[in-house]
């Protein structure tokens, strides 16, 4: 469905943060992105949407280049994309509502999003979103008003009010405590096997990557060192990518006695 | 922290002699700029008329106490016209500094190198020069009254508001943005979902702020003829009647910090 | 499906409004549109004097792309040198005296009744524009530019005092404290523990300051207090409006050169 070909992005410093790049990515495929800091996974996920300019390379969804739209058609296939943000991203003095429904930005016109005048439909699908994620009776508190992993909830929400068919999602759990990066990684990993989603994940934390995604591919300095499934995730291979440490704690498997209060809140 | 060595004892000083040297003499240059400065001054003055201050100050005390209250009858429509100048003027001025600040900020602005500039020039411009200023301008240009004292101070706030308010888009934060954009919104959406929530409080504070700035000017821009109880300051002046300069200048105390007060009161219950 | 979410769907959404109070917020709008309604129609505007001044105003307009330095460059070098003179002279005075009158306002270092002199007189200096002080001051000392030195050096006091005066209100009690311990007296603790606290910030407005005081002191000839600003009004008077945009443009520059100076050291101090 995603497919990256030869994408090379050359900041204008000269540093080059993404040499030419070839990914595919099928429908439905739920993949991690891991790297060192600087190895250009931020780079890639914004290239795809083009919120960072490509330098060269095709990124071909569904068979339309993005690289190479105008701005309108651009706006449209950013629709098929939704986004979630390391340290969330909201409108901070925006309500929760706003928040959410400012993923249908994208269809509809300035006047109607100006004046908050929303169809029925988007409306209720917000509600649904906020019902799903738990959070409908903050629907109308001020974004800044909730704790981190109730803003990344609502940053999930926006991204999926926008019905894309792939998502991108930047350091989700960045700045969260353990358990709540657990509960979103799995929250977004739930919504991706219920609606069909494709989803890109960056992420630092290797083993929270491990244990919630089919297929994990590898950035270092900007290109692609490791692309297959978790278990392939051999010390050898890490250090291939982050460079040399003792890596046998991080893909212990870890004995989770929280999973089922979890999965029962 | 030099050490000095001075046979066999070491002297701590805060400085080396060069920079000792230096340091004296910026000071020294400073004082002759200000002892020149204070000729000049000291040349230009009639010092007759100094020594004989304190007399003339006790005389003009006595002439203008007490203030002549029945005037106050006759300052109801001047204050009602500085307050007329300072809120127009203000509201004008806002509407003139928002799409200024948009094209000044480095980014909100379409064109560094073309756009960015001129924008600028008109925020240097417009701040630079005092409202009394303006208003003599515009007096000479459409004739005294209101009409021109509302130009002016809105004319003297587009700079100052336009200033302030896009050093608050130039500090927004750019993540918010980069999120309305991938949503797929549009240019004008970016900015109505992305960048404005982010600079309204301070484009309040700014309003309001501006607004207790005015109400100042605006009760001296009668002085050259510019509407609003100036104007009766500067009859009353011309006729050496101190009773209503007195009364004049009580009310005109009273007024301004009545707004600040008010100024105070709307900032609190917006932040 | 929740019971919440059920009772919510198919309903309309509307953004709370800021004022939440239904009559309050519909009596602020109509108020003000009364207000507004009431302003205007009370600003007399003879459309007719307007129209005529427009030719003057593109005329004035014009006259800042052929600004005339030369016709009268005595009277604006004369008018330039006094209004620079007043505000270095003033800024100096100025500043000399509300460093005292600063620690004298700041409470936690002050002892109440000087405190409340210093307080009573930056109000004092805070309330009175400018131009009034100008007035009664050249009533008082008579035409030129001692009034206007007067003037700019006491707002000066009023503007830097009770700045200086917060900023020691807010600096890091622990350090003037350290000194204390050590035995300094009050000078040497003013000196050591305070002094150097809020010395780049006194610096930095101490520049703000004098970038105000050349700016006021363009009006000052307004009232017959010395400076560039007669020279200004005459031109006006005159219709001289290529001298006029001379001057401004005098004022706009030096104004960007003291800004831009100001910047420098502010930058350098910090």
């Amino acid at each position: 469905m995603l497919r990256l070909e030869g994408l090379t992005k050359t900041y204008k410093t000269g540093d080059q943060a993404l040499k030419d790049i070839d990914l595919e990515v099928p429908k439905g495929q739920v993949m991690a992105l891991i790297g060192p800091s600087g190895a250009g996974k931020s780079t890639l996920i914004r290239c795809i949407n083009r919120l960072v300019e490509p330098t060269s390379g095709k990124v071909l969804l569904d068979g339309t280049d993005i690289a190479r739209l105008p701005s309108g058609p651009l706006r449209r296939a950013r629709r098929e994309m939704g986004m979630i943000f390391q340290e969330y991203a909201l409108v901070e003095r925006l309500t929760v509502m706003e928040n959410v429904l400012s993923g249908r930005l994208g269809y509809v016109g300035f006047w109607r999003s100006f004046t908050r005048r929303y169809q029925q439909a988007d409306v209720d699908e917000a509600f649904r979103l906020l019902d799903r994620v738990g959070l409908l009776a903050m629907a109308d508190k001020r974004a800044d008003e909730l704790s981190g992993g109730q803003r990344q909830r609502v940053g999930i929400c926006r991204a999926l009010i926008q019905n894309p068919k792939l998502l991108l999602v930047d350091e989700p759990t960045a700045s969260l405590d353990p358990k709540t990066s657990r509960q979103i990684m799995r929250l977004i990993c739930e919504l991706c096997a219920e609606r069909g989603l494709a989803a890109i994940i960056n992420i630092h934390d290797v083993a929270l990557a491990q244990r919630f995604v089919s297929r994990v591919v590898g950035l270092r300095l900007g290109e692609i060192a490791f692309d297959g499934a978790p278990d392939g995730l051999t010390p050898e291979v890490l250090t291939s990518i982050y460079g040399e440490e003792d890596w046998e704690a991080t893909i212990e498997k870890v004995d989770d006695p929280e999973e089922d209060i979890e999965a029962a809140e | 922290m030099p050490v000095l060595e001075k046979g066999d004892t070491q002297i701590w000083r805060r400085r080396t002699q060069g920079q000792a040297l230096t340091h004296w003499a910026a000071w020294l240059i400073g004082t002759a700029v200000f002892v020149y400065c204070w000729q000049q001054i000291s040349e230009a003055t009639t010092w007759f008329f100094v020594w004989d201050a304190p007399r003339i100050a006790g005389d003009i005390w006595t002439r203008a106490t007490p203030p002549r209250w029945e005037y106050i009858a006759q300052l109801g429509r001047p204050i009602w016209d500085t307050l007329n100048i300072a809120t127009l003027g203000t509201l004008m001025a806002l509407v003139m500094a928002v799409p200024v600040a948009f094209l000044a900020a480095r980014n909100t602005t379409p064109s560094k190198l073309f756009i960015r500039p001129v924008a600028l020039l008109i925020i240097v411009s417009t701040r630079s020069i005092n409202s009394l200023i303006w208003a003599l301008l515009l007096i000479a240009i459409i004739g005294p009254g209101v009409f021109a004292g509302v130009i002016a101070i809105a004319i003297r706030s587009i700079g100052f508001c336009a200033k302030l308010l896009y050093e608050a888009i130039e500090e927004i934060d750019h993540a918010q943005v980069e999120a309305i954009t991938a949503t797929g919104a549009s240019r004008w959406q970016v900015m109505a979902y992305g960048i404005v929530p982010q600079i309204l409080p301070a484009f309040a504070g700014i309003a309001v702020f501006r607004w207790d700035i005015n109400i100042r000017e605006s009760t001296v821009l009668g002085l050259v003829g510019a509407g609003g109880i100036g104007l009766q300051l500067q009859s009353s002046l011309n006729v050496l009647a101190w009773p209503q300069v007195s009364l004049i200048l009580l009310v005109i105390l009273a007024f301004v910090v009545l707004s600040e007060w008010v100024s105070a009161k709307v900032r609190g219950a917006i932040i | 499906m929740s019971n919440e979410l059920h009772d919510l769907l198919g309903k309309g959404w509307k953004k709370q409004p800021f004022i939440k109070r239904a009559w309050l917020r519909w009596s602020i709008y109509a108020g003000f549109v009364a207000y507004l309604v009431a302003a205007f129609a009370t600003i007399e505007v003879n459309w007719a004097r307007v129209y005529e001044g427009l030719d003057r105003g593109a005329a004035f307009v014009m006259a800042f792309t052929r600004p005339d330095f030369v016709s009268r460059a005595g009277d604006i070098w004369t008018g330039m040198a006094e209004s620079i003179v007043m505000t270095v002279a003033a800024s100096v005075v100025g500043i000399a005296i509300s460093i005292p009158i600063g620690l004298g306002a700041a409470r936690n270092i002050a002892p109440l009744p000087v405190y409340l002199i210093c307080r009573g007189i930056v109000a004092i200096s805070r309330a009175l524009q400018e131009i009034i002080v100008a007035i009664l001051l050249v009533a008082i000392f008579g035409f030129g530019p001692l009034a206007g030195f007067l003037t700019l050096s006491f707002a000066t006091i009023g503007f830097l005092s009770k700045l200086l005066a917060e900023d020691i209100e807010s600096m890091d009690r622990a350090q003037a404290e350290a000194i204390r311990a050590s035995g300094a007296r009050w000078m040497q603790w003013i000196n050591y523990g305070v002094q150097p606290q809020v010395m780049p910030r006194l610096i930095g407005l101490s520049m703000y300051r004098l970038d105000i005081n050349f700016r006021e002191s363009a009006i000052l000839g307004l009232v017959g207090a010395g400076g560039i600003g007669a020279t200004l009004n005459t031109a006006f008077d005159r219709y001289e409006y290529d001298t006029a945009a001379a001057i401004l443009i005098l004022i706009i520059v030096i104004v960007m050169a003291l800004e831009y100076l100001s910047g420098v050291i502010r930058a350098r101090v910090q």
